[in-house]
């Protein structure tokens, strides 16, 4: 039996999408900075040993792979298109997420709560982990590694107008900008304003204007 | 203005502690996770939720108690990896003999493979 490279999952992981992007990205380092292979080889070292003695099966591993790779900010987007032509609804998930969710079949579990914060003329909403890592992955997927590096994770709570800037969202002087620091049991989702010229738009349609970066907070959905 | 050593003002902080410091610009590549990253996700996420081996903040823990050098130096899923190294062992389920011996093992195949294995070692503090 081999444990690696003739894995199902080798190349299965080009089927999310992220940002504004929804190609398959180059498997690059996850990282700040530093050598990488050691670890590696400590992957596939421990994952031997465990299954060895029985802690884990392969099966196990694979099952939560595919589910890693199910998740997508496309449920984010779907929740967040409900929430536009659903104002009722809007205010039930902005009063508790995990209720409003549940209406949609959407169960957040017992690891964290989450919170939504709306984007109004007054007020952009960032969110940021600066402790780890912290992210809403159940509607996000998995978290872009600029989210989870040092550089955001430190300047984002001493100047969010600096950072969001990079991520090219300007930030009129006369929009508040609050910054959400996510913790292990809380996590937050920005609720993104609708763009104008969007009244006829069904909620699919509405859906795919939102991006995951629009539900962190840096970027703006636009409808051209 | 920007500092750029970016532990400044962190005097007292723990490792982890990072808000509010300058670590420059942010590198806003996107990539999808190696399969070995998703290894380490699944692995320890399973651990923990659904064999009960440890609690998140356990987890947690065991980063945040990294040196600075290898806090700054190390990637995302490394720090996992390397918890989830720390926790097995702290949890009496693999020794570090046991890891030692099957990561050179582990290294050596992928040697006899023709693929490039670092000589280097992860420490164990």
């Amino acid at each position: 039996m081999t444990h690696d490279h003739d894995h199902p999952h080798d190349h299965s992981h080009g089927d999310h999408s992220h940002g504004d992007h929804d190609h398959p990205h180059p498997a690059q380092r996850d990282h700040d900075a530093g050598p990488m292979g050691v670890y590696e080889v400590m992957e596939e070292a421990v994952r031997l040993l465990l299954i060895e003695k029985g802690i884990l099966t392969d099966a196990e591993i694979a099952a939560q792979i595919d589910l890693i790779d199910s998740r997508s900010p496309a449920l984010g987007a779907k929740v967040v298109a409900r929430a536009w032509t659903d104002a009722a609804f809007k205010q039930r998930l902005l009063a508790d997420c995990r209720a409003a969710l549940m209406e949609m079949q959407i169960d957040i579990g017992q690891i964290a709560e989450f919170k939504v914060v709306e984007n109004t003329p007054e007020t952009h909403n960032v969110i940021v982990c600066t402790l780890c890592s912290c992210y809403p992955k159940l509607l996000l997927g998995i978290p872009p590694a600029w989210y989870k590096n040092l550089a955001y994770r430190s300047r984002t709570v001493v100047d969010p107008r600096g950072v969001l800037a990079e991520f090219g969202v300007k930030v009129p002087k006369s929009q508040e900008v609050r910054v959400h620091d996510s913790t292990a049991d809380l996590r937050y989702i920005v609720l993104p304003m609708r763009p104008k010229g969007t009244e006829k738009l069904d909620e699919p349609a509405l859906a795919a204007l939102v991006s995951r970066d629009a539900m962190i907070g840096t970027a703006i959905p636009t409808y051209a | 203005m920007r500092k750029t050593k970016t532990r400044d003002g962190a005097d007292g902080r723990a490792v982890h502690d990072v808000g509010g410091l300058d670590f420059g610009a942010i590198d806003r590549t996107e990539h999808d996770l190696a399969l070995w990253e998703k290894r380490v996700d699944s692995m320890m996420i399973l651990l923990y939720s659904k064999k009960g081996l440890w609690t998140v903040d356990a987890m947690r823990r065991t980063i945040e108690d990294y040196g600075q050098q290898t806090y700054d130096k190390i990637a995302y899923y490394e720090k996992w990896m390397r918890a989830m190294r720390n926790l097995l062992v702290e949890q009496e389920v693999v020794s570090r003999a046991e890891i030692d011996a099957k990561m050179a093992e582990v290294a050596d195949r992928h040697r006899a493979a023709g693929r490039t294995v670092p000589t280097h070692k992860a420490t164990w503090s």
